[in-house]
């Protein structure tokens, strides 16, 4: 492993956790404050129990996800510094805004665990959903710090140079919206979905099941009209994508010839050296359509761009059609369950569909993955957008391969623990959170 | 607006070091707590710190985000050199804050909290000593941007005497911080115990401070030219010691606050004298030259909406921190359910 690959993998590997501990931690909160505001208008004392337990993963996850995130803001200037010595001054403004939005997050988080009967309901309501908001403004900021690398804005590039710098602009470069927009939602379905899920996973088991049916309704509600919108977003992204990088998109869609009335390939295996898609299916003018509006009109293919300024072709694509098809799948049990919500009560009760919640728990946090490896294997060989090579960003110090190892090792211990934590804290539900007995469920 | 930005950067270090801390120190003070008092110790360093402990370590994200929006040179010189130094603060850092939330969330109550604690308490002790390791080798010198070999760029440029005794400095004087805070916090019957520790801290930390001195005649470090060279950096220090004095008079006293305000003037003090020393400059190399904050500063407009972002951002953050601090002094946090 060299040392670029070593950096890069290392990057992925923190980054990779990092999004799943900083979605939850933005997410779940959201979750909490319903379930919160459901106690004091109705107070039901089964919504104070499970506002309680949904803040102890919370807990654990703002923990887990805020050391990851001082790690990053480490990691940029370790791996990348010189990235970080140019990038810096120009992208810094989403970064000192974030870190103001996560200082009030943390003070909210305090007020929020340790406040229960200490302060006025209604204020303390107040600090979980600053809770929620500052997380998802600090998420929001983040990624239109990601964005400005696939569409650097904000400064004039002469001779190596990086002239007449303005931050702002930086800040709202061309597709801060449409990944801000494209991620939240992401955020919202994937925690949705996980934490549907396991509830669900308990009722089937028919443990608390009151408990439970209340925290899944909750949640799956959430996860639902998020995955509902995402393909709109996802619509926005790709048309945006066409126009700012057209390279990403031909990768994405293993396009490697420009031609009018492209088809849109679904699946296959992209085979670089031959420059075709094997087995997959093809619809006509269907990839014109997406990327253009129209079903005639010529998308760029990767041939329109040197062999050296050409992305991974196989890894985005396989990325881009497993984000896609768990994408449609989260977004067709979605539908179901709103129809379940809307017209057909008695599916609510039904086993096959919190099978196919529970099926779904992990699944929308592996396009979360898959997607985010599509927008950051598509920019290469790019660190800042036909500007910077990443090979030209990383550390001049060796032996990064042993850093590698190291986050590694610490990154996969430490979700272990996280997953034995929330395995413990689940089992507890009977013992913590809903020791009063059972009452037999009512009919509607 | 620079000079905004530069007193940010300053009021994040001295607030990291201050509450960050002294967040360390009670875990280095678990660390030398003898079985039996342990649980005690651990309860009431809990009710301290609990709901301050994520605000105590966003200071250290604040300074961090300064210096590479505002002084691009200088953090990339620094990830670059201090590499490996910064890798195991950063394992610090991640261990311990883990393993301090994971200690009291886990749902049951078991073994396992004996791996948690180890962790906390290895971690409560490494962190700081890194912190005060990358502090010291950033003004000592030893940093050489022309070396051709790896133990030379990469090693020697933090591992010497000097940075080691500034390590080791800087853990006393976290545990020292922590043991005052916890004193005011510690029930009757257990103030004894904080008290006695904040006095072997005490002159745990002296003695180190003499060590960095040594370490600074061997090593080769102006450290005394540093700190009676001029007026501002010479008084500071006088007052330190000053402080220092009638810190000792009153412990044992039972002055919780004024020991507290007694303890942060000290450190702010000790952190005045050696920041102003050689301001502005913030990294010294072995070249000679300087990385200076008045010069390597990023383009005008930057700094700008960086002073802005950090003024704006205050108004938000300080008033409920301030908050935050208040509603968790009134009483005891286990009067209350969690």
């Amino acid at each position: 492993m060299d040392d670029l690959f070593a950096a890069r993998s290392q990057m992925a590997l923190s980054l990779g956790f990092h999004i799943i501990y900083a979605c939850i931690g933005m997410v779940m909160p959201f979750f909490m404050a319903v379930s919160h505001y459901r106690y004091l208008t109705t107070h039901q004392d089964v919504y104070k129990r499970l506002t309680k337990a949904w803040s102890k993963g919370v807990a654990i996850f703002f923990a887990t996800g805020a050391v990851s995130g001082t790690m990053l803001s480490f990691e940029l200037g370790l791996l990348w510094p010189r990235f970080m010595e140019h990038a810096g001054p120009i992208f810094g403004m989403p970064f000192s805004l974030e870190g103001t939005a996560f200082f009030i997050e943390a003070i909210a988080l305090g007020f929020f665990l340790y406040g229960w009967g200490r302060f006025n309901p209604w204020f303390h309501w107040f600090t979980g959903v600053v809770v929620g908001v500052s997380g998802l403004a600090s998420g929001i900021l983040v990624v239109a710090a990601n964005a400005w690398m696939n569409s650097p804005a904000g400064f004039d590039y002469v001779n190596g140079q990086y002239l007449n710098i303005d931050p702002i602009k930086a800040m709202f470069n061309n597709a801060w919206f449409t990944q801000a927009l494209h991620m939240t939602l992401a955020a919202f379905t994937a925690t949705g979905f996980a934490v549907a899920g396991l509830h669900a996973l308990m009722i089937l088991k028919k443990h608390n099941v009151v408990f439970h049916a209340k925290a899944f309704k909750i949640a799956a509600i959430f996860g639902a009209v998020a995955a509902i919108l995402q393909p709109i977003s996802g619509d926005l992204s790709a048309k945006d994508v066409a126009q700012r990088q057209p390279a990403k998109l031909a990768a994405m869609e293993a396009h490697f010839h420009t031609e009018k009335s492209a088809p849109l390939v679904l699946g296959g295996l992209p085979d670089e050296g031959k420059k075709q898609v094997n087995y997959a299916i093809k619809i006509p003018g269907m990839l014109s359509f997406l990327a253009h509006g129209n079903f005639e009109q010529e998308v760029t293919g990767l041939d329109k761009f040197p062999k050296e300024d050409q992305p991974p072709v196989l890894v985005t694509h396989i990325a881009f059609q497993i984000m896609v098809g768990l994408g449609s799948f989260l977004m067709l049990v979605s539908l179901l369950y709103l129809l379940a919500l809307w017209k057909k009560k008695k599916w609510l009760y039904s086993t096959w569909l919190l099978r196919l919640f529970v099926l779904a728990i992990p699944l929308g946090f592996i396009a979360i993955e898959a997607g985010w490896t599509v927008t950051e294997v598509g920019r290469q060989p790019w660190i800042l957008y036909g500007i910077m090579r990443t090979a030209d960003a990383v550390t001049p110090m060796p032996g990064i391969v042993y850093s590698f190892y190291l986050f590694a090792g610490i990154y996969f211990s430490l979700s272990l623990v996280v997953a034995y934590l929330l395995y413990r804290q689940i089992k507890a539900v009977p013992t913590l959170y809903d020791v009063t007995p059972e009452p037999t469920p009512v009919a509607h | 607006m620079l000079y905004v930005v530069i007193a940010f950067l300053c009021l994040g270090i001295l607030l990291y070091f201050l509450l960050g801390g002294a967040d360390f120190g009670a875990g280095i003070i678990e660390l030398f707590t003898h079985r039996r008092n342990i649980r005690k110790t651990r309860t009431t360093m809990y009710h301290a710190i609990g709901p301050i402990w994520e605000a105590n370590h966003m200071w250290l994200i604040i300074a961090i985000v300064i210096l590479f929006v505002g002084f691009p040179r200088i953090y990339s010189t620094m990830s670059v050199y201090m590499h490996i130094p910064l890798v195991l603060l950063l394992i610090g850092i991640i261990a311990r804050g883990t393993a301090f939330v994971f200690r009291h969330y886990d749902a049951v109550v078991d073994e396992m909290q004996v791996v948690y604690n180890n962790i906390f308490v290895y971690s409560s002790f490494l962190t700081p000593l890194f912190l005060g390791i990358i502090a010291g080798s950033a003004v000592s010198g030893h940093i050489d941007v022309q070396a051709d070999n790896f133990l030379d760029a990469y090693v020697f440029s933090w591992l010497h005497w000097f940075s080691v005794a500034v390590g080791l400095f800087t853990v006393a004087l976290c545990g020292f911080l922590a043991a005052i805070y916890l004193i005011g916090e510690a029930e009757e019957q257990d103030r004894r115990r904080f008290v006695e520790k904040a006095l072997i801290l005490n002159i745990v930390a002296v003695v180190c401070g003499a060590l960095v001195f040594v370490a600074a005649q061997v090593e080769g470090v102006p450290l005394l030219e540093w700190l009676f060279g001029n007026a501002i950096s010479f008084t500071a220090i006088v007052l330190a010691t000053l402080s220092l004095a009638l810190l000792w008079f009153l412990l044992g006293r039972g002055q919780g606050k004024v020991l507290r305000v007694l303890a942060g003037f000290q450190v702010t003090m000790i952190l005045l004298a050696i920041g102003w020393a050689h301001f502005p400059d913030f990294i010294l190399l072995r070249s000679g030259d300087h990385l200076s904050l008045l010069e390597t500063q990023a383009p005008a407009a930057t700094i700008n909406a960086l002073g802005w972002a950090l003024v704006l951002g205050s108004v938000f953050i300080l008033p409920a921190l301030f908050y935050l601090f208040y509603s968790f002094q009134k009483k005891p946090i286990h009067d209350f359910e969690v």
